[in-house]
């Protein structure tokens, strides 16, 4: 049962037109030199390299852990990434893979990624993944609760993830491609923060819009506001849609400038993506070696 | 259950910045054009020695080096330029529409083509960052000769009925705070409407309309339909007091364009001014707080405040005066100051050491008069002239910094309890340029904006330009327009209308 | 025994009420020597700003529509009282009748004329304009406060309501000088304004001496517009310029002053109001 007064869920409201204009003033940051090789390393680590599709296999999941513990055989100083992420039935693959690389396990669940089943299936689903080892949970909010302005039962659902996680971290998909409003992604927000957890999403990759940049702006604001009144640091994962190393440094910079040093850091933004990594790759043998890169030369997993 | 999960830290909750993460200069190329040593006039379609035989340096504030001489015209230097208009006015006005739009359609292109050098240019010779010249300046400037361009054979359409006609031979007179967009403010849709224009820019920024100039001879613009001249404020005199002007159009301080006024007094020289302002930027508790920060800080720090239109009397809701002053605070230590031509740069060098002082003056008197001044603690370059993104509290109505236009990035932050109230001392001003209202409530939007005295509300916005839409003055900010079909007004006559 | 005719006392008309001059004096108007009316004085000229500032408060608030109806109810009020109009035309002129008559007819028709166009100012002022972006832009006209007119010396009625009308419509509260030689017509109009549906403050009517007056119009800087009939007059524009006050003059021939077609022109409306541009973000 909600514990909470409903009126905790009121948010500022979000003015659409002056967000996205700060969004598209912070993405003509021009980032040079150093500051671009700090910041593909950064992208690198906070990268969550991602493979969510039926035909994944055992194989898949290996190559896939191989590249997240050295992402570039030429270099070794380069990452581990973050995490790699996985559905739930392949998440005892990957923790054998990466077992002390320090290398974090994320499972999907709570049937993923609509997120339309009962609250019991969702926890077992949750509960299988732990199991297995996962130490983080992506679970997805109950949009049509959400949309239903079923507020409480957002919540509720949420804790109750959240309790079936136990130790593992729990990072929330809002979907915000679905929740359409940038208010409706405040409150969703909101009630993610309030309900405990410990990172807050944008997206599943299964819907377009995916991650954008003012949803991500609008989402550090949140986990900054709730850092300033309760002192607790929630991460921020953006996830679908970022291809490019230009694409993610934008959004580094957006966490430089909004959120800024506690939030460049691994445990509090990560890159939910399959396709970014090998952009990061290119541009950074780009910038070590000062020549230009073909595509074909990095692994495609 | 939500008890458990906040976790209340014994420190309070700050935030860091800059530890982490610093971007390396990102310098704005410079190497794709060249800077004469020495520029002369612009007269009769040919860059002309003055008869003054004098030069005046213009410098870069950011660094203060000399960036090049500038030929500075004296009466005679003026006369010419006029009597070159005058001589132009009579085949320009007679020229078809479609041919004089042809002309400016053709100015608009061009600067498009240079945007990049026009914007590298304006940040070098005013302090204004990189990023506004070439995100807002040049594009802006650009748009406003397409806008009006597309006017030119289309005067009957603007005025149904009231057979409108060019006025002549037009003085204009801008400001250094917008060098280039001033210029085109001016230009287009003087040009449009076939009159012929001598034109003084600022001492302290003449380049880029110098170089504007450059885009006319490109453009094949008939010779003396454009005229530049540079110089003071007694070059301005001059331009402004010439027999041939049938029309003067002058952006700049309040007290210029009184004295203006005056000098043209019972002339029947037509007159338009865009003067000062000291606008109240209003926020309600129910706003996008988030978004309204960002608006202020839009509307105070855009081009360090050397905006006429800047939003420098902010008016809180007083239940979130505390918040918003801490949002405030955290988010100008952001704004990056120092080198304008580092494309990463939000908030570049004064304009000039005259414009410094006068701030600094103006600060010191508030925090003399008792109020609290807070401060950005950005480090400022040695060389040139800086002032650090600040703002007042604990202000009151009677305060010089609440009175003043300080033009510069230096904020004032006032509270009201009802609508009224804010209405009451946003008019509590002799200026009316413009004004700034967030709150979410529509009804209240327009009740407020309705109310308040000013020629531009912005709401849930601030700052917004586009050569479609009026801009211009209540009180003693001016009278006229520029911008949109009521701007088209200010450079046509009308038979049967009333004599100014 | 011939009836002994009770003579009117012609009072300024300040705030919807009728004052005597506060300096106590009187002249006697050169076309009507006669006659005594007040001589306003500076200290006239204050009440009436302050008085006017008032009306304007509530004349700026009301709608084009409700403007419309009472300058029309002012249009009936003279059509009731057109023959007395013409009389005290003719008391301080040497007009004919069937002149008197023609131009009381002539107030008539562009006071009606005025009375159509208070809720059209918007459509042919205003506009919506097409930025480039995300908002709804729009420009509306607002009155530009107080403006004081200065009416010619004739023709008496017609003048005054020429450069009076334009002014009243945009939404402006007006103190107006009436005719100096020929005043009577001009200060009877107050009679017809208390009775109209006119709010008190919204017309001020003042009668004095011209040379005396017009300085402290030029100068009290909470006059905010001045229209005169006459030539541009250096002296009143600078003295204006103190507070840039919009200053226009209708500089009009006698035989143009006679035709109200001059007078009916959204040209006289333009100068005295001012264009107000919105802008807001248009997004969900």
């Amino acid at each position: 049962m909600t514990s909470v007064s409903p009126t905790e869920f009121r948010v500022p409201p979000v003015d659409a037109v002056a967000l996205d204009t700060r969004a598209a003033e912070l993405a003509t940051r021009s980032i040079k030199k150093d500051a671009k090789r700090d910041g593909l390393r950064m992208v690198v680590s906070m990268t969550d390299l991602t493979t969510l599709e039926g035909m994944d296999s055992p194989g898949k999941v290996r190559a896939l852990c191989q590249k997240a513990k050295l992402p570039l055989a030429t270099d070794p100083s380069l990452g581990p990434v973050g995490a790699v992420c996985v559905y739930p039935d392949l998440v005892s693959v990957a923790v054998e893979a990466l077992e002390g690389t320090g290398v974090q396990v994320a499972a999907v669940a709570t049937a993923f990624p609509s997120g339309r089943s009962s609250r019991e299936v969702k926890l077992e689903d949750t509960k299988m993944a732990v199991d297995a080892g996962a130490t983080e949970i992506d679970m997805v909010i109950d949009r049509g609760a959400f949309l239903a302005g079923q507020y409480g039962l957002v919540f509720d659902e949420i804790c109750a993830v959240k309790e079936a996680c136990g130790d593992a971290h729990l990072k929330v998909i809002l979907e915000t491609g679905e929740l359409r409003t940038y208010d409706n992604v405040r409150r969703a927000s909101r009630i993610a923060l309030l309900a405990g957890a410990d990172f807050i999403k944008t997206s599943t990759g299964k819907v377009s819009p995916a991650s954008t940049m003012p949803v991500v702006l609008l989402m550090l604001e949140s986990v900054r506001d709730h850092y300033l009144e309760t002192g607790r640091l929630v991460g921020v994962k953006a996830a679908g849609g970022i291809k490019t190393a230009k694409q993610a440094l934008r959004y580094l910079v957006m966490v430089n400038e909004t959120v800024g040093d506690h939030w460049l850091d691994p445990n509090y933004f990560r890159f939910g993506a399959s396709s970014l990594l090998n952009d990061v790759l290119m541009q950074w043998v780009r910038l070590t070696s000062g020549t230009y890169q073909r595509p074909e030369d990095f692994s495609k997993d | 259950m939500a008890g458990k999960q906040a976790t209340q830290s014994a420190a309070k909750p700050t935030l860091s910045f800059g530890e982490k993460w610093c971007y390396a200069p990102a310098p704005e190329a410079t190497d794709h054009f060249e800077v004469a040593d020495r520029h002369e006039l612009f007269i009769n379609g040919e860059f002309v020695k003055p008869k003054s035989g004098q030069y005046f340096d213009t410098i870069n504030p950011a660094t203060e080096e000399k960036i090049s001489e500038v030929a500075l015209a004296n009466a005679a230097d003026v006369d010419r330029a006029a009597k070159a208009a005058k001589k132009a006015a009579e085949s320009w006005r007679k020229l078809p529409g479609e041919h004089r739009a042809r002309y400016v359609f053709r100015i608009a292109r061009i600067l498009q083509e240079r945007a990049r050098e026009f914007a590298a240019l304006e940040s070098l010779d005013g302090g204004k960052p990189i990023r506004e010249a070439r995100d807002v300046d040049v594009p802006l400037a650009a748009a406003h000769f397409f806008y009006h361009a597309g006017w030119a054979d289309k005067l009957d359409l603007a005025f149904p009925g009231e057979r409108p006609e060019p006025i002549g031979v037009v003085g204009q007179v801008i400001p250094w705070n917008f060098p280039l967009l001033m210029a085109a403010w001016k230009l287009a849709p003087a040009l449009a409407c076939g009159n012929t224009v001598v034109l003084k820019p600022a001492e302290t920024t003449p380049l880029t309309a110098l170089r504007l100039a450059e885009v006319m001879q490109q453009a094949e613009l008939p010779p003396g339909v454009v005229n530049i001249v540079t110089g003071a404020g007694e070059t301005g005199g001059a331009v402004v007091e010439h027999p041939a002007m049938d029309k003067v159009a002058f952006t700049g301080s309040t007290a210029v364009g009184k004295a203006i006024q005056k000098a043209l007094a019972g002339k029947g020289t037509d007159l338009t001014l865009e003067l000062g302002g000291k606008a109240a930027h209003v926020i309600f508790e129910d706003a996008a707080i988030d978004q309204a920060v960002e608006g202020v800080v839009r509307g105070i720090y855009f081009n360090q405040g050397h905006v006429c239109c800047a939003g420098s009397r902010l008016l809180l809701q007083e239940s979130i005066h505390d918040i918003f002053v801490q949002k405030l605070a955290r988010r100008i230590e952001r704004i990056r100051v120092g080198d304008p031509m580092d494309k990463n740069t939000d908030m570049g060098a004064i304009n000039s050491q005259e414009q410094l002082a006068r701030i600094e003056a103006l600060v010191k008197s508030g925090e003399e008069e008792g109020a609290v001044l807070h401060q950005s603690s950005c480090t400022l370059p040695k060389k040139g002239f800086w002032f650090a993104p600040s703002f007042f509290t604990g202000v009151s109505q009677t305060n010089r910094v609440v009175q003043d236009e300080i033009f510069g990035p230096v904020l004032s932050i006032l509270t009201f309890r009802t609508p009224e109230e804010a209405v009451e001392k946003a008019n509590n001003t002799p200026y009316g340029l413009s004004a700034g209202i967030w709150t979410d409530k529509g009804s209240r939007i327009l009740w407020m904006a309705d109310r308040m005295r000013a020629g531009v509300i912005w709401n849930n916005t601030y700052n917004r330009f586009d050569p479609a839409s009026p801009f211009g003055g209540f009180k003693e900010s001016g009278f006229g327009r520029e911008g949109g079909r009521q701007g088209m007004r200010a450079y046509l006559r009308f038979p049967g209308s009333l004599s100014q | 025994m011939a009836r002994v005719e009770v003579k009117k006392t012609y009072k300024l008309f300040v705030g919807g009420k009728f004052p005597r001059s506060e300096s106590g004096r009187s002249y006697q108007p050169a076309g009507a020597p006669q006659v005594n009316v007040p001589r306003g004085s500076r200290k006239d000229l204050r009440d009436a700003v302050v008085a006017a500032r008032k009306g304007y408060g509530d004349w700026s608030g009301r709608t084009g529509y409700n403007r419309g109806q009472i300058v029309y109810r002012l249009a009936e009020m003279l059509e009731t009282r057109k023959d007395s109009l013409a009389e005290e035309i003719r008391a301080c002129t040497d007009s004919t009748a069937a002149a008197a008559k023609k131009e009381t007819e002539s107030v008539i028709d562009l006071t009606t004329w005025y009375a159509g166009l208070c809720d059209k100012l918007q459509s042919l002022l205003g506009s919506q304009n097409s930025v480039s972006g995300p908002f709804f832009n729009f420009s509306t006209v607002e009155p530009t406060g107080v403006v004081t007119v200065i009416a010619p010396n004739q023709p008496s009625l017609l003048g005054l309501f020429g450069v009076m009308l334009p002014v009243l419509v945009g939404g402006n509260s007006v103190i107006a000088l009436v005719s100096e030689d020929a005043p009577l017509a001009g200060m009877a109009l107050g009679e017809l304004l208390a009775v109209s549906d006119v709010p008190g403050g919204v017309v001020n009517l003042l009668c004095g001496k011209r040379d005396e007056l017009e300085p402290q119009i030029a100068s009290h800087r909470d006059i905010d517009a001045i229209l005169k009939a006459g030539k541009p007059d250096p002296a009143m524009g600078e003295a204006a310029a103190d507070s840039v006050k919009r200053v226009r003059y209708a500089d009009l021939s006698d035989p143009q002053w006679k035709k109200p077609a001059e007078m009916r022109s959204l040209l006289w409306v333009e100068p005295f109001v001012e264009v107000k541009t919105f802008w807001h973000p248009v997004a969900y």
